[in-house]
């Protein structure tokens, strides 16, 4: 059981480490800011969204769980709002 | 070769790249920043010592960290300080050079 | 050369080239953009030194409010006019060498460094159980250097004051300006909405959970200033002006608590600082309340700066 629970551990986290990566690609090779945000928020909230998802299984249920799906949501909202902000930013430019 | 090494002379070459950035860069705001660097240097550097001393199931040795955390808010405190007087300095005189302008001075001598 | 190994020298590796990259990058945001991802390493280099109380405070003072503050007058500082002195290249060499110099001397000491090391590890957990405190280096803080805490909060309160005293004479006692400004439904106030309640939240766990577990006041206290910080700048709260009692108040209180029970240890014959017996828990419970409010207004204040008129967009 502990063999499945660290093969999907890998599996995730190694998951999300590839869109953080391809959020990363995204950054240096899109041409404007616009796309370059899309390309950052897309990825890392999806990576991050997998790592956590790979962390669950070795904390302790139910209130370490929580506070990691809770780090994940607030990292959501935080990257949502300062992107909404760039964005605007670079509209009114 | 342990943790504590690496992270040691990690905390040596950030001190002389932060000591380095203070002294050669001219704008008082690269000077902070460069500070700063070199304040992150030299807690690291407790940081290190603090490792070594792991001992009684504890990580680390618990003197060093707890100077290490009043450390980081003073010089938080001083580098605040340091941005309001550069601030003050930049509605004064319009530009953030350190060094006396010689007309201001010797306008300064004619008026008193 | 376990993963351990590897993964710390990468990261110190990393941690030297974005230091590296803040020292020579052309623009001043750049340079602040490069500090405050220097900051968040930094506090993983904490965690792989086992040392969690620090790396969280050094996340969210290192690399949170001081990135706010210098992004702040970075944006002020726009219209100045350049700095034209440099140093010559002959200044550069000498500062190089000696910078290479200090290097050397540091990395010798680190490679010299006694074995086995010595440590107050021992020493420092074997009273941890009369405090009442699970938490060793809380214990440091509030009892065995208790003395050294609160002279760093009057440190806090001083450094406060001189930002204060640096406001022109006809702005004094007024409300500082800060922030620019805000539509009214916009993200940040969306943000400042859902994100305050929250953080506070977070920062009063952080200073409860500090007696057993990693956190602690300052930490606690960081963050609480953040909120703080956040809140100002969207507009949701309205900046307190110098003068005010309340906001006074809210600022002596850390000192004011720790000295009075500094006081009354010393009334009590027992000695200035020490704590009765039995009873030590619940008034380091005290002080770390006091002192975490006192924290918190005091930074947020700190990155707000001197009352002043307001600088155009």
């Amino acid at each position: 059981m502990s063999v499945a629970l660290n093969v999907f551990t890998i599996a995730a986290v190694s998951f999300g480490a590839f869109f953080f990566l391809a959020g990363t690609v995204g950054l240096l090779r899109f041409p404007d800011t616009l796309t370059r945000l899309h390309a950052l928020t897309k990825a890392d909230n999806l990576g991050l969204g997998l790592i956590m998802l790979g962390l669950l299984p070795h904390v302790a249920w139910p209130f370490g769980a929580l506070k990691l799906i809770a780090v994940w949501v607030l990292v959501l909202v935080a990257s949502a709002s300062a992107s909404q902000l760039i964005a605007r930013k670079v509209r009114d430019t | 070769m342990s943790i504590a090494t690496i992270f040691g002379i990690c905390a040596a070459c950030l001190v002389g790249l932060g000591l380095y950035g203070l002294i050669a860069q001219p704008q008082p705001l690269r000077k902070i920043l460069a500070f700063n660097i070199l304040g992150g240097g030299i807690f690291l550097l407790f940081g290190a010592v603090a490792r070594r001393g792991a001992a009684a199931g504890m990580g680390g040795d618990p003197v060093p960290q707890a100077l290490v955390i009043t450390g980081i808010v003073v010089a938080f405190s001083a580098t605040a300080l340091g941005v309001a007087i550069l601030l003050r300095l930049f509605e004064e005189t319009g530009g953030t050079s350190l060094r006396d302008t010689p007309k201001e001075s010797q306008s300064e001598e004619t008026n008193s | 050369m376990n993963v351990e190994l590897v993964f710390s020298l990468g990261l110190a590796l990393l941690i030297l080239a974005v230091a590296g990259f803040v020292i020579v990058a052309r623009g001043s945001f750049a340079a602040i953009v490069g500090f405050v991802a220097f900051g968040l390493m930094l506090s993983l280099a904490w965690m792989g030194l086992s040392a969690p109380d620090v790396a969280l405070t050094e996340s969210a003072l290192g690399g949170g409010v001081t990135g706010a503050l210098l992004l702040g007058a970075c944006a002020r500082l726009r219209r100045a006019s350049d700095v034209e002195e440099t140093l010559g290249l002959v200044g550069r060499g000498a500062a190089l060498v000696l910078c290479l110099g200090v290097t050397t001397g540091l990395v010798g000491v680190v490679l010299c460094l006694p074995d086995p090391a010595p440590t107050l590890a021992p020493v420092a957990k074997q009273s941890l159980a009369s405090t009442g405190l699970g938490n060793a280096v809380t214990a440091t803080l509030m009892v065995y250097r208790a003395l050294d805490t609160m002279l760093e909060k009057v440190v806090l309160l001083l450094a406060l004051v001189a930002v204060w005293s640096l406001a022109p004479d006809r702005f004094w006692g007024g409300r500082p300006v800060f922030g620019s400004r805000q539509e009214k439904g916009g993200p940040l106030s969306f943000l400042a909405r859902v994100l305050i309640p929250i953080g506070i939240l977070v920062g009063i766990y952080l200073f409860w959970v500090g007696a057993d577990a990693p956190g602690g006041a300052f930490a606690g206290g960081a963050i609480i200033a953040a909120m703080g910080i956040l809140g100002f700048f969207a507009g949701v709260s309205a900046v307190p002006a110098v003068s005010a009692f309340r906001l006074r108040v809210a600022l002596a209180a850390g000192v004011a608590v720790f000295l009075g029970v500094g006081l009354a240890g010393l009334a009590a014959g027992t000695g200035f600082l020490t704590y009765p017996e039995n009873f030590a828990k619940p008034v380091i419970v005290l002080i770390e309340v006091a002192m975490t409010l006192s924290i918190g207004v005091t930074l947020a204040l700190l990155v707000v700066g001197p009352p002043g008129e307001s600088f155009g967009p």
